[in-house]
């Protein structure tokens, strides 16, 4: 059984539609990439999916749970968070403050000193500024920041929205490496992106959303052989 | 030198009482997003609570008894009134807010009629030091306030759930993807706010021991200048902002000529200070997101 199943998923702003029917899952150990251009959906379906914004029709399986309309609050308590699309780490809280609110969905906090030391090992830069107020990192360490936050909660899933949006090749990389990373730990990955080519090259299978629909599904490497998806977002 | 330390004592107890209704409304901002100007009436509700039980001649009873009940007010109020507005317009929020104001001036004046009623909580009398005679209720009700004021300062600073309302205030979203519920944290600033509210009615009774349906119109208005004047939704701006405007109430009391245009120097403060500053001292520039 699949660890997130979503079935027709439909969102509308206002008359507005947004996602008109989508479907598609992710399995246990996965990586598995949405990509899209600008406006396709990749946004709405991960905000719809973690139930920050309401969907009108379909469903969303976690885990064995409906949760289609479950708060956002309590689908985290479940296992599944994301890194959202700009990060948005609290800006006036420190590193080590952001990471703690990171944990504040873990019931046991007996092992946050050993994760904490775990992220801080993973990111070293984020150890040399525990102290520092969030908003004054750069947007690189901003992005590890969110990372770290994240898996603080221990999610079984992780959706990770455009991780590499604004920043400079090397680090572009570097997230790209972290994100396999946290995969061979044991968890699952949902990822958007708009750069294709590098999340395809990571991914176990992928989905290609264009206005609102799912288009064309196969494996990372399927994808990135296909003309279509050579052609729209691959540069030819 | 006597006037001015007992202008400083009487400036400061005023102040803290003006920063314990700013806290209120600066947070309830702060978190939810909205202008509570029911927050004021809490205060005349706590102070008629407190003149019910002063029946008893306990007056910590009476006390408890109001901040109980003006909690449980302030949850239902939120509950009934503004949570359904939730993603509403500000400005339908807004009026119903001054609504609700209305309905618990109202319901007072049902209850206990339109006549001010006397109420004597306790009398700490006076103490002379220095030369200077002081109501020991002001020092007080400063005493109260600085403990309250670092109480809450700690609270938010270093508990799990002050965290949490950090956390909201800034970025609902992404507090949301930490597993906070959203509606709980507000549910709670909607209790500490009213909490707040219902000890400045006692502070109130000190000051003054008459009650009536309109006592928290005008410290509501007050303590609103502060909290903007600090900067609205900042926490410490509140207390400044508070501290501030009793501090300049009391000299300006004081001084003869411009006594009886005392209110009218305190808006033009707010005005000023909007002017110059328009997040007020605190507060931050509120970046639009794209």
């Amino acid at each position: 059984m699949a660890m997130l199943e979503v079935k027709d998923l439909e969102v509308y702003y206002g008359v507005i539609c947004a996602l008109k029917g989508i479907s598609f899952e992710v399995n246990q150990g996965e990586i598995v990439t949405l990509i899209g251009a600008n406006g396709a959906g990749k946004t709405t379906t991960m905000q719809s999916v973690v139930g920050l914004i309401p969907s009108k029709a379909g469903s969303v399986t976690f885990d064995g749970h409906d949760i289609t309309k479950t708060p956002c609050h309590k689908i985290v308590h479940l296992g599944m968070t994301q890194v959202p699309e700009g990060r948005r780490i609290f800006q006036e809280l420190t590193v080590y403050e952001n990471l703690l609110m990171g944990a504040y969905s873990m019931k046991d906090q007996s092992g946050f000193k050993n994760d904490i030391d775990a992220i801080y090992t993973r990111f070293p830069r984020l150890a040399e500024r525990r102290n520092q107020i969030a908003g004054t990192l750069s947007g690189g360490e901003q992005q590890m920041l969110a990372m770290g936050r994240a898996i603080m909660s221990h999610p079984k899933l992780l959706m990770l929205d455009e991780p590499s949006m604004g920043l400079s090749p090397l680090l572009v990389d570097q997230v790209f490496e972290i994100i396999k990373d946290i995969n061979k730990d044991g968890t699952t990955i949902l990822l958007v992106e708009q750069n294709a080519g590098k999340s395809l090259a990571i991914s176990d299978r992928a989905y290609v959303l264009e206005n609102g629909q799912i288009v064309l599904s196969g494996t990372g490497k399927e994808l990135a052989a296909s003309e279509m998806v050579r052609k729209a977002y691959l540069g030819g | 030198m006597e006037l001015i330390l007992s202008t400083l004592i009487n400036g400061l107890s005023l102040g803290g009482i003006y920063a314990m209704i700013a806290l209120g409304y600066t947070m309830v901002y702060g978190i939810a997003k909205m202008l509570n100007f029911a927050h004021g009436d809490i205060i005349m509700v706590g102070g008629y609570v407190i003149y019910v039980f002063m029946a008893t001649k306990n007056p910590l009873l009476a006390v408890v008894m109001a901040v109980i009940f003006c909690v449980l007010l302030g949850i239902v109020i939120e509950k009934v009134a503004y949570k359904p507005l939730r993603g509403a317009s500000p400005l339908a929020v807004l009026i119903t807010a001054i609504g609700v104001s209305y309905l618990l001036q109202s319901l007072a004046q049902i209850i206990f009629g339109s006549a001010n009623k006397m109420v004597t909580v306790y009398d700490f009398g006076s103490i002379s030091f220095l030369g200077v005679t002081v109501q020991v209720s002001a020092l007080v009700t400063l005493a109260c306030t600085i403990v309250v004021m670092l109480a809450l300062t700690l609270f938010v600073k270093c508990t799990r759930v002050g965290r949490a309302m950090i956390a909201v205030s800034e970025d609902k979203g992404a507090a949301q993807l930490m597993g906070i519920n959203v509606n709980g944290i507000i549910t709670i600033t909607f209790a500490i706010g009213s909490a707040l509210a219902a000890l400045a009615g006692l502070f109130y009774l000190l000051k003054a021991p008459t009650i009536s349906s309109t006592l928290g119109a005008m410290p509501g208005i007050k303590a609103f200048t502060a909290a903007v004047i600090g900067g609205i939704g900042s926490i410490p701006g509140a207390m400044l902002g508070g501290i501030l405007l009793g501090m300049v109430e009391c000299i300006s009391y004081k001084i003869t000529a411009i006594a009886p245009y005392t209110d009218a120097i305190e808006f033009s403060i707010l005005i000023i200070i909007l002017l110059v500053r328009p997040t007020g001292f605190l507060g931050k520039k509120r970046r639009e997101k794209v």
